[in-house]
């Protein structure tokens, strides 16, 4: 067998994709198809997902340019919601703000903001009902802001501090609450999908009416989780909303690693049969109108939708993250689809049921009320200025009881710090 | 019973105690297992509490954990235990981690059963022993037994437990105890009295051992197939030994390992698995931080070789009587 390749024949290259933009470059997303806020038909909730394949094309959109709600998935919200709806959203922008400087200024190790994509979570999170179960990646801190979880406890988290309910156990933002239907967060990827999809099917066995909808971001629809869980959402018909979170971005790789060249993140809903979205991330209308129709489809056994949520991460992946070592830095100012919060507020303004002073009123609220909470939380203390937690708790709940090798261990370091004299040696 | 009817009667007993109990996996459901393990239990319990699955353990699993979240008690069937790999993750990064990451407020009561080890000529994808991969990880508790007896009882604790546990079957006993002679005559469980299972509910706690055999001379820590092969080997080398069966490496009984050996004064590890940083390391290092001063020969270890699991050389990389019966003798000469 020749090693050399044959004269005869043209040679094979391999495809690395690459980035449209890179630091420096101009921008222009003129590619990027962005039909009219009305084009999208809306199905009847009980359709087959084989009738609307164009769905998963398209892009479900209401806010048109002129900043009327328009087309069949027009949710037709009355005005205290569409402010409720903008409120939240200025709320989580005015959090991130605050946590993002709060780790600047060293008191946590890492913070994660969401800015650009704060419609994907808080106008799902309206649409749903308050017991439905979230299975949410780490971008979704709308969710808890919504459903007014109190931003004492996120801060108490983000800080590790003593008022941490997850005892500083988890790494800051993966927030926790079982009551308020936000599954503990992972930091591995797209892991939560299969949980929510076994959460949705134990809902429909047991006759619960309660669904389940779990986030991801398009990199992570490359993880085996993702097609494990799409699979079993297909044939079990699970009640669940599958949601992918395309923000362009995962870290430095952009969407194209995860296969978007080739097709659209809701395309992938077509090959297992389940209904497929593809919706404006960043208008919280379609966001809201999208996962209304999603639930109903679940709550009515009509089986699983996946949504892609096409938006923009106007930020870095994380504060350990630098976007501006490799995406220019016009992007987020040029695309196309702008910004969720200004896209509302305009709305709002357009229909006469609100104005600049306002909003401007309404952030500086948002902002006082951040730091107000803030302050408080940080009575609690701050990560790295001394150990909140009594040091006994680093070895419980690894089991429901404690078996003898953590006890020993436990009775160890208690010894140690006996021995060493520090204050925070008993509980 | 054989072990695969106790397995079976175990799911069954929990399954009418417990409507949260549900049983999932490939097969499992019509056909009832291709071991036959889930036989009955879809027409008994219908098909909302056993259902076949897709072929992807981390779906399995993954499903599992959110089933559990939500407050059913899954018992999801990995067909063999060389398949868990895909699942990898599920269990270690989340079964593992959901109550301690959540300081409690989330759990994963889920006891994944496997079918696992050699001796069945099925090659390196059946065959294989991956206990200790999951014995390092906190959070999880890894269970094996050794008789019909003991994986009914064993199998209705590890379904009541809270914590994940996984519950690895020897296949090559699932039909009756093995000497370790391959060429020699194949037993059933009738004859032995690990074989008598009663029919309702009993369990055996997690996390105690089981002595198997009082002895003077040496103690041998083993478990699943081994127990039976050392049982063997020591009535054929007339070795006055103390036949510890683990039943559970985590938690493991450290108060009847240490108990035995502080007795006995040596001590013999025997596991299918291969050696390097196998189980029989951390045994053989707890042994000699807590009994040194009592041990009159070095700790041995006889496991499978470092090896993938060969097929057709299978009765050479099994740890049989020839190969364990050599290290007894050796460790008496000390």
């Amino acid at each position: 067998m020749a090693s050399e390749p044959r004269a005869n024949l043209k040679p094979l290259s391999l495809h690395v994709p690459e980035p449209k933009f890179r630091p420096g470059d101009e921008v222009d997303f003129s590619d990027i198809a962005v039909p009219a806020a009305d084009a999208a038909k809306r199905p009847d909730v009980g359709a087959h997902p084989d009738s609307f394949h164009e769905l998963a094309y398209g892009l479900v959109r209401v806010l048109d340019q002129d900043d009327r709600a328009v087309g069949q998935w027009n949710p037709r919200l009355d005005p205290d919601m569409l402010r409720r709806m903008l409120r939240n959203m200025a709320m989580t922008r005015a959090f991130d703000e605050r946590m993002f400087r709060a780790q600047r200024q060293g008191k946590t190790s890492f913070y994660m903001k969401s800015t650009g994509e704060e419609a994907v979570a808080v106008g799902a999170a309206m649409a749903l009902a308050s017991d439905d179960m979230c299975f949410p990646s780490y971008r979704q801190q709308g969710i808890l802001i919504t459903r007014n979880y109190p931003m004492i406890e996120m801060m108490n988290q983000i800080y590790s501090n003593k008022g941490d309910k997850l005892q500083g156990k988890q790494l800051p933002i993966m927030y926790s609450s079982r009551e308020d239907g936000f599954f503990s967060i992972s930091g591995n990827l797209a892991t939560q999908y299969p949980q929510a999809v076994g959460w949705a099917m134990a809902s429909a066995a047991k006759g619960d009416t309660r669904i389940a909808a779990t986030w991801c971001g398009e990199g992570s629809t490359a993880e085996g989780d993702f097609h494990s869980a799409c699979t079993f959402a297909s044939v079990y018909r699970a009640p669940v909303i599958l949601n992918v979170v395309n923000n362009q971005w995962a870290i430095s790789s952009f969407s194209g690693f995860a296969g978007a060249e080739a097709t659209t993140f809701a395309a992938r809903a077509i090959g297992y049969g389940i209904a497929g979205l593809r919706v404006d991330g960043n208008d919280a209308l379609a966001v809201y109108a999208a996962t209304l129709w999603a639930a109903e489809r679940a709550r009515t056994n009509q089986g699983p939708t996946l949504i892609e949520h096409f938006t923009y991460r106007a930020e870095g992946h994380s504060t350990s993250d630098d976007p501006t070592g490799y995406r220019s830095a016009q992007e987020y100012s040029n695309w196309p689809l702008g910004d969720p919060v200004t896209r509302l507020k305009d709305h709002l303004i357009a229909l006469g049921e609100w104005d600049e002073t306002r909003q401007e009123e309404m952030d500086r609220e948002c902002a006082d009320e951040v730091r107000k909470t803030q302050k408080e939380a940080e009575k609690n203390g701050i990560l790295g200025h001394g150990l909140h937690q009594p040091l006994d708790t680093l070895f419980e709940g690894v089991y429901e009881e404690m078996p003898w090798h953590l006890r020993e261990q436990q009775q160890q370091m208690m010894a140690e710090e006996e021995a060493s004299g520090r204050p925070w040696a008993r509980k | 019973m054989n072990m695969i009817q106790a397995v079976n009667s175990a799911m069954d007993v929990m399954m009418a105690r417990d409507e949260n109990v549900v049983v999932m996996g490939e097969d499992v459901g019509y056909f009832g297992g291709v071991f036959r393990a889930t036989a009955g239990l879809q027409k008994k319990y219908g098909k909302q509490r056993v259902f076949d699955t897709p072929i992807t353990e981390c779906g399995i699993i993954g499903v599992a954990v959110g089933m559990g979240a939500y407050g059913l008690r899954p018992v999801p069937e990995i067909q063999f235990a060389d398949y868990i790999y895909p699942a990898l993750d599920q269990l270690v990064s989340e079964a593992a981690r959901l109550r301690y990451r959540s300081a409690g407020e989330f759990t994963a009561p889920i006891t994944v059963r496997s079918p696992f080890g050699g001796g069945i000529f099925g090659g390196q994808t059946h065959s294989q022993s991956p206990e200790s991969i999951f014995a390092h990880v906190s959070g999880l508790k890894t269970v094996i037994p050794s008789t019909p007896y003991d994986a009914k009882g064993l199998l209705i604790a590890a379904i009541e437990d809270n914590d994940p546990v996984l519950f690895f079957e020897p296949k090559r006993i699932y039909n009756g105890p093995f000497d370790g002679h391959w060429d020699g005559p194949s037993k059933n469980w009738s004859k032995h009295p690990g074989g008598e299972v009663p029919t309702g509910y009993y369990r055996i706690p997690l996390g105690k051992a089981n002595t198997v055999r009082e002895g003077g001379d040496v103690t041998i820590l083993c478990y699943g197939t081994m127990v039976h092969v050392c049982q063997n080997v020591v009535k054929e080398t007339g070795v006055d030994a103390e036949i510890i069966d683990l039943r559970s490496i985590v938690p493991v009984d450290i108060a009847a390992i240490e108990e035995s050996v502080t007795k006995t004064g040596r001590c013999m590890i025997v596991h299918e698995a291969t050696r390097t940083m196998g189980f029989g390391a951390e045994l053989s290092a707890l042994v000699q931080e807590r009994c040194f001063y009592h041990l009159e020969a070095p700790v041995t270890r006889v496991t499978g070789f470092d090896t993938p699991y060969p097929h057709s050389l299978e009765w050479a990389y099994f740890p049989g009587p020839v190969r364990i019966g050599e290290a007894l003798k050796n460790i008496m000469k000390d």
